[in-house]
């Protein structure tokens, strides 16, 4: 008999501590850091959001997407990441492609399916299209030159370049003796060992930041060397002299803080703005 | 400056910053859970909670409160996202799923902060900070009772009294998180991590687009989220979303958050039983094995080794500009050394030797420094049976701050440390036994499975971050991953209170020429070599099939 009291009391008490620490910690925490936040720092606290002429164009924060509605890059305009957020830039879907390392074979488009890209062949293609809009070579290693990876599924008798479909004429033309074949949509190439194959590309032209999707999907910068990479062409559609561009990306860098935290990185939306300005 | 040499010095900044604050706060913390007066404002809590905050508590007095105090907020927890349409601030969100919210709610109460759902499109405003942000609190406080009531069972003698359960929860929250918290709050909305009350609005972007800003209490639930080792995002992004991570200095202000507590504890330890060295020895063990962790995670990540990475020319994929490669590293490293589980950047595409550090880190049993109390109490159960291993070796009765380890207290420190792994070696081979869970992973091979063994691993240690390519938003997972965060959570407090209670009920042990001292540079040697030996001995195994196989291929 006396056991259920305490089972009792023991649980009142626990459902009053919820409430009482509820109040607390979900309500009044919150509310006063918001009446502080909004006093001292009220442009942070609403999300940073840039102005041009009075009306709001996002976030200085947050990435953009400087594409047209075809999703091809407006050239006037520095480019973003890779996004994986959405459909690009999304901040209601925010976050990464969460692809390995090691993901390297593409499943192929055939009989009406979609197919799906490995991170390798995004990265390859990526680098290619960045390359050809800069006018640079978009080469790297693993990489096969129409800009998709280049893997191998080696066989007994044969070996197939996994990444390029048919009739397209394999990277290599033969692997340890073996004919290497383009591959077959639809055709079931797992059993075969999986070998990357390096090439002789030397160190890519084309930045890290460039080829790869972010974290959240929404990151506002790009490498030193990616806005480098952009300006003359940036430098070029808008008539502007070259110096001029890199001068702005020179004031638009945030260095890395107190000389030693994180990464020199460029903020797209703001030397985008600041171009416009010009 | 080059990318290493930064990397480095942001490490070294930290550690010295920890080094600098660790005494007083550890102190601080002393006299909390120490001192037998009340504030005006907790004495106004007590009367509501309707308690006597004087009387003492057994184990199992103090246990069954803790455990009648989680059952509730689970509870509330899930009632909140189950009604969140019917009350204010929902910004349009619909009730969360049953089992989602089930899932949540046991994460959140474990301090685990495992995530099934995406936080921007699942979660109104006072379910974030009304029930997830309140269990962020709470679910800190609770570790740290469970750790104090354990160093309490070392510090007493011949009595059943183990402190009050629910004053040491009420301290916790009120003397120590929330003060921090609140400073915290500021000074990450000083950066541009947002606070305010918005719904999302859309606006017209510069190339002519739309994008919808997103609004929310961000900032305040942040500070919390590092400071109490948490983990749980406002957005599905997590830490790398800038408006939760806005800069290069708030990722190291984050940073110093998660570590702050866990690396004071010792300090408090050492206080309360008298012996400040005793604590330092702790303390050192902690130190060895994070640093270890960190700069392996380093070396690993900055090699860029794999494919793809030697594609890209570094292991950018899933990481930030501004924070670069490193600073990455390093926050992925104490994320899973701690039992956070916040990141800044997606461990799923890690290098494999990067990724499997994170999963190694977590396999140590979140001890290094581990979860705020939950690391303490994990680290000193790993010392019982260190002091027992050698005790083993000379032939002498083991004992540790002059109490006996006799049969009761090893037994309990062995369950305490079987808990985990059982979770999650029968966890993982359940999945990988079902086609129909294994179409969940979105990488193959090795890869595949080391997604699966990740999330076992993240949930039964009470981390909360993921190789977040796996779906794990169905019900099978949301259960399975359920169960391995509330036994994983609940199993070893109750174990470490009766490990408590056991030891203050003895009478101390004087010191003898036959007793091995714990304090010096040997007994610290000691423990990590247990604690190594006896993770590589359980997970090896399952890390060879996983992570060591992609990366050696």
């Amino acid at each position: 008999m006396k056991r259920l009291p305490s089972l009792l009391r023991r649980h009142l008490a626990a459902l009053r501590a919820v409430a009482v620490l509820t109040v607390l910690l979900g309500l009044v925490y919150p509310v006063v850091t918001t009446g502080v936040a909004q006093a001292l720092f009220n442009g942070h606290a609403n999300g940073s959001i840039v102005d041009r002429d009075d009306r709001p164009v996002g976030s200085a924060l947050i990435g953009q997407s400087f594409t047209d509605a075809d999703g091809n890059p407006i050239r006037k305009y520095f480019q973003s990441r890779p996004s994986a957020a959405g459909d690009g830039y999304d901040p209601t879907s925010t976050g990464a492609s969460n692809l390995g390392p090691d993901d390297v074979v593409d499943t192929l488009p055939a009989h009406g399916e979609e197919g799906r890209q490995s991170l390798l062949t995004r990265v390859c293609a990526r680098s290619k299209a960045i390359g050809e809009l800069e006018g640079v070579s978009g080469a790297r290693p693993y990489c096969t030159p129409d800009g998709v990876g280049a893997v191998l599924k080696v066989f007994p008798g044969h070996a197939v370049s996994v990444n390029q479909a048919c009739p397209a004429k394999p990277f290599v033309t033969a692997y340890k003796g073996l004919e290497v074949e383009c591959a077959v949509p639809g055709e079931d190439y797992a059993a075969g060992r999986t070998v990357p194959i390096r090439g002789d590309a030397g160190p890519p032209q084309v930045p890290a930041d460039a080829v790869t999707a972010s974290g959240s999907g929404l990151d506002p910068d790009i490498s030193v060397a990616y806005a480098d990479l952009q300006a003359p062409r940036v430098a070029r559609e808008r008539g502007m002299p070259l110096d001029q561009v890199r001068d702005l990306i020179r004031s638009h860098t945030t260095g890395r803080a107190l000389g030693f935290m994180g990464e020199p990185a460029v903020n797209v939306l703001e030397l985008n703005l600041a171009l416009d300005g010009k | 400056m080059s990318t290493t040499a930064a990397g480095m010095i942001f490490i070294v900044s930290l550690v010295l910053a920890l080094a600098l604050v660790h005494k007083p706060l550890g102190d601080y913390m002393h006299r909390v859970y120490t001192t037998p007066r009340h504030t005006a404002v907790e004495r106004w809590i007590y009367r509501l909670l309707g308690i006597r905050p004087d009387t003492e508590q057994s184990w199992g007095v103090y246990a069954r409160g803790l455990l009648a105090f989680s059952l509730v907020s689970v509870l509330a927890v899930y009632g909140i996202q189950r009604l969140q349409d019917k009350l204010p601030l929902s910004v349009g969100m619909a009730p969360v799923t049953d089992h989602i919210a089930w899932n949540t709610a046991i994460s959140f109460v474990t301090n685990t902060n495992w995530q099934s759902y995406s936080g921007e499109s699942t979660m109104g405003h006072l379910t974030q900070m009304g029930a997830l942000a309140v269990q962020n609190f709470v679910s800190a406080a609770v570790g740290m009772a469970v750790a104090v009531a354990l160093v309490r069972g070392f510090a007493r003698s011949r009595t059943e009294h183990l402190g009050n359960f629910w004053v040491d929860l009420v301290r916790g929250c009120v003397r120590i998180l929330l003060p921090i918290a609140f400073v915290g709050a500021v000074v990450l909305v000083a950066a541009g991590v947002i606070q305010n009350f918005a719904a999302p609005h859309d606006i017209a972007t510069l190339a002519g687009g739309h994008q919808a800003i997103t609004g929310g209490p961000v900032a305040s639930q942040e500070a919390i989220k590092e400071l109490g080792t948490n983990g749980g995002g406002f957005y599905n992004a997590n830490s790398a979303h800038p408006f939760e991570n806005a800069t290069s200095w708030t990722n190291w202000v984050e940073l110093f958050l998660i570590l702050l507590i866990p690396f004071a504890l010792p300090r408090t330890f050492g206080r309360m039983v008298g012996q400040v060295r005793q604590g330092y020895a702790i303390l050192a063990v902690m130190g060895v094995l994070a640093l270890a962790g960190v700069l392996l995670t380093n070396a690993f990540e900055l090699s860029a080794h794999a494919t793809v990475p030697q594609a890209v020319g570094a292991a950018m994929e899933g990481k930030e500009v501004r924070f670069g490669v490193s600073n990455s590293a390093t926050f992925g490293a104490v994320t899973t050394l701690t039992s956070t589980g916040a990141v800044n950047s997606f461990h799923d595409s890690y290098t494999p030797f990067g990724g499997m550090m994170t999963m190694v880190d977590m396999m140590l049993g979140e001890v290094a420094p581990g979860g705020v109390g939950a690391g303490l109490y994990g680290m000193l159960v790993l010392a019982v049976i260190t002091v027992f291993v050698a005790g083993l070796m000379v032939g002498r009765t083991p004992e540790y701050l002059g109490k006996k380890i006799g049969a009761r207290e090893i037994k309990l420190a062995s369950m305490y440390f079987l808990v985990t792994p059982a979770l999650v070696l029968i966890g993982t081979a359940a999945a990988m036994a079902s086609s129909v869970q294994r179409a969940s992973m979105l990488n193959s091979g090795p890869h595949g499975l080391s997604e699966v063994l990740y999330a076992f691993t993240s949930a039964s240690n009470n981390n909360g971050s993921a190789f977040a390519g796996l779906t794990v938003n169905t019900p099978w997972w949301d259960v399975a991953l359920g169960l391995c965060m509330a036994f994983g959570r609940f199993l070893p407090i109750i174990l470490v209170l009766a490990l408590a209670g056991s030891l203050a009920r003895q009478s101390p042990v004087p010191a003898s020429a036959g007793t091995l001292p714990t304090h010096r540079p040997q007994f610290v040697g000691m423990v990590v070599g247990v604690t190594i030996v006896l993770v590589a001995l359980t997970y090896l195994p399952a890390l060879a099939l996983g992570p060591i196989a992609e990366g050696l291929s």
